[in-house]
């Protein structure tokens, strides 16, 4: 695995916010093309790590690169190779399926042809070429997020940071959500995703499990099971949290 | 700049397609410009007189009838004894009652001194005082013009002329006022909700981790909202024109550079308040609070600045609708140039330094 390409390379990462320490000395990295799933409590501290790389917020201190770029002085750069996606799965709610995806695809830069052509394609593929003039307001969650998703990877950034996508969503679409993840890594893009699910966290190449502002756990999800002699995620999680 | 437009155009369609926000926009200018101008106003029509004549001789039945020739009263009847006044001010009868002593004509005559007492219903303090006013204005001009041929040993001629508002008309005030009132109200209101908007429904976030710059994004959000509100000030000024009369004397580059420069006021007001809220509601809660209010009360739109305590004076220094509002004065009514309102001018430039100042400082501290 270590000849793999380091996408992201967090050393020290430090936040604090007055005299809280959210993030505590950090230290992790990413691969290409993995799905690396971030995850712990609400209030670990998962958001605040994922704003840093994102270029939302500034670290205290530590030494961050994000897609082989720094996160102090080249955030723009940062910001052109990564797609983002909250949990909100925010779209604008008035404005059409096709408008969205034209507005987020001109962000991003791309010319109009581009668009037009992905835009078909996707379309297609999701089934939602009948929707593609309705008004998000109108469509249903499930479909939301996964246009949001889609999105999130229109202009093909080299990652993708998904911020608990799957809240309030059904097992079936959450399902066939994950598999919308795999697809994407096959096409080379590498997934940055935090949840609260730990049945999610199966789906993922490696995990990182937070607990108060540190990272107690990281490795695959088959040897996290084996080091703490458990049946699956949910247990592992357990037994890190009481501990 | 073609992200930066398809940003714009995107703030445009949130516009168009909400009815309530079109509504505000160019529904209120114009029911406001409408209500104010024929509702409120400070002239007076038709009021209601009663008279009480003690002595029904041929100068009190002139004077009585010099005061219902002149249009502005109507008749309410004779009364002959004192409780009847009350009587009349209680039923709504009379707003105001003229009294004229006894051998009015026989002291006006043998004594050079008559007296007639005005009694007026003061529950509505605004109208009494200005019928009363405008009774005693016909009184003088009545007896002045009998007294011509009379010898007299010395003798006052005093004419008034009302300068920039000859007619003494409501709606001259009202103008500028709305104006001040509007413009923050739009600028300010709609574009704090607006930003507060994409930060309840998260959008904020993933327009930050965009390429979009910071800067652009708020430019972005605003510049829809600058050319509305331009529109907004000029639609303003032809209503005031076409339905009101309401001139404009000086030159109207100016007028509209002076709007330019108020709407970009508003707007970097409406940005700070959106960079201290998380809640649509609360933008609309603290621009209508903090904004709006001040606007009517402390600007001089309605309450003269000059009647105030001296505390609520000084904070009506600050309050940028105020110098608007002179300068729009002395623009529209005065027909003044620059020279006469740079001052006013110096001051809302350095106001809107500071609010974008103080709004971008905000900006990036939300951001860290």
């Amino acid at each position: 695995m270590d000849e793999r390409e380091h996408i992201i390379e967090v050393k020290d990462m430090v936040k604090k916010f007055g005299s809280f320490t959210a993030n505590d000395h950090l230290t992790f990295h990413v691969e290409k093309g993995e799905i690396f799933g971030f995850l712990g409590a609400n209030g670990a501290g998962k958001t605040t790590a994922m704003r840093i790389l994102c270029g939302l917020s500034y670290p205290t201190s530590g030494e961050i690169h994000v897609a082989g770029h720094d996160v102090y002085r080249e955030r723009e750069r940062i910001k052109r190779k990564i797609g983002y996606m909250s949990q909100k799965f925010s779209l604008y709610e008035d404005l059409t399926v096709s408008e969205n995806i034209h507005l987020y695809a001109g962000i991003y830069g791309l010319r109009k042809k581009q668009i037009a052509a992905r835009e078909d394609q996707l379309l297609e593929r999701l089934g939602l070429t009948h929707v593609r003039n309705r008004l998000i307001r109108e469509v249903p969650l499930g479909w939301k997020q996964k246009l949001a998703f889609s999105v999130a990877i229109f202009h093909q950034p080299a990652i993708v940071f998904l911020d608990e996508p799957t809240g309030g969503v059904d097992p079936i679409t959450r399902r066939q959500f994950w598999e919308m993840i795999h697809d994407a890594t096959e096409e080379g893009i590498t997934v940055f995703v935090t949840t609260h699910y730990m049945d999610e966290a199966e789906y993922c190449d490696r995990v990182s499990i937070m607990v108060d502002g540190r990272i107690d756990a990281l490795d695959t999800p088959a040897a996290l099971k084996q080091q703490y002699e458990s049946v699956n995620m949910n247990e592992v999680f357990l037994k890190l949290a009481r501990s | 700049m073609k992200r930066f437009f398809g940003f714009v155009k995107k703030e445009f369609q949130h516009i168009f397609r909400d009815k309530r926000t079109l509504l505000i926009l160019f529904g209120l200018p114009i029911v406001m410009i409408i209500l104010f101008g024929f509702v409120v106003s400070t002239e007076i029509r038709d009021v209601k007189v009663g008279i009480w004549d003690r002595s029904m001789d041929q100068a009190s039945i002139r004077a009585t009838q010099k005061i219902f020739s002149s249009g502005y009263f109507v008749p309410a009847g004779y009364i002959d004894h004192e409780e009847e006044i009350g009587e009349l001010f209680r039923s709504g009868k009379a707003r105001v009652v003229v009294v004229f002593e006894e051998g009015f004509e026989r002291n006006l005559l043998r004594e050079d001194r008559a007296a007639i007492n005005l009694i007026a219903d003061a529950s509505d303090a605004n109208t009494a005082q200005l019928s009363l006013t405008y009774l005693q204005g016909v009184l003088m001009t009545y007896f002045q013009s009998v007294n011509q041929d009379v010898e007299m040993p010395w003798s006052v001629n005093m004419k008034s002329r009302m300068f920039y508002n000859e007619e003494m008309k409501g709606v001259y005030m009202f103008i500028p006022g709305l104006m001040a009132l509007i413009l923050v109200l739009i600028s300010a209101l709609m574009t704090s909700v607006t930003i507060a908007r994409e930060k309840e429904f998260g959008t904020m976030e993933l327009l930050l981790a965009s390429p979009l710059k910071p800067r652009e994004i708020i430019l972005g959000k605003v510049t829809p909202y600058v050319l509305l509100s331009f529109v907004n000030a000029m639609t303003i000024v032809l209503l005031g024109f076409l339905v009101f009369d309401v001139p404009v004397r000086g030159s109207l580059w100016l007028l509209m550079l002076i709007c330019m420069l108020y709407i970009t006021l508003a707007l970097s007001l409406g940005v700070l308040i959106s960079t201290n809220v998380k809640t649509q509601q609360m933008a609309m809660f603290i621009s209508l609070l903090g904004l709006m209010l001040p606007s009517i009360l402390l600007s001089g739109f309605i309450f003269p600045i000059e009647n105030m305590p001296k505390v609520l004076q000084w904070f009506s220094a600050i309050m940028p609708p105020r110098w608007f509002i002179v300068i729009v004065k002395n623009i529209m009514l005065k027909g003044t140039g620059f020279a006469f309102i740079w001052k006013e001018t110096l001051i809302l430039l350095g106001m809107t330094i500071f609010f974008i100042l103080a709004a971008v400082k905000r900006f990036k501290i939300r951001l860290n």
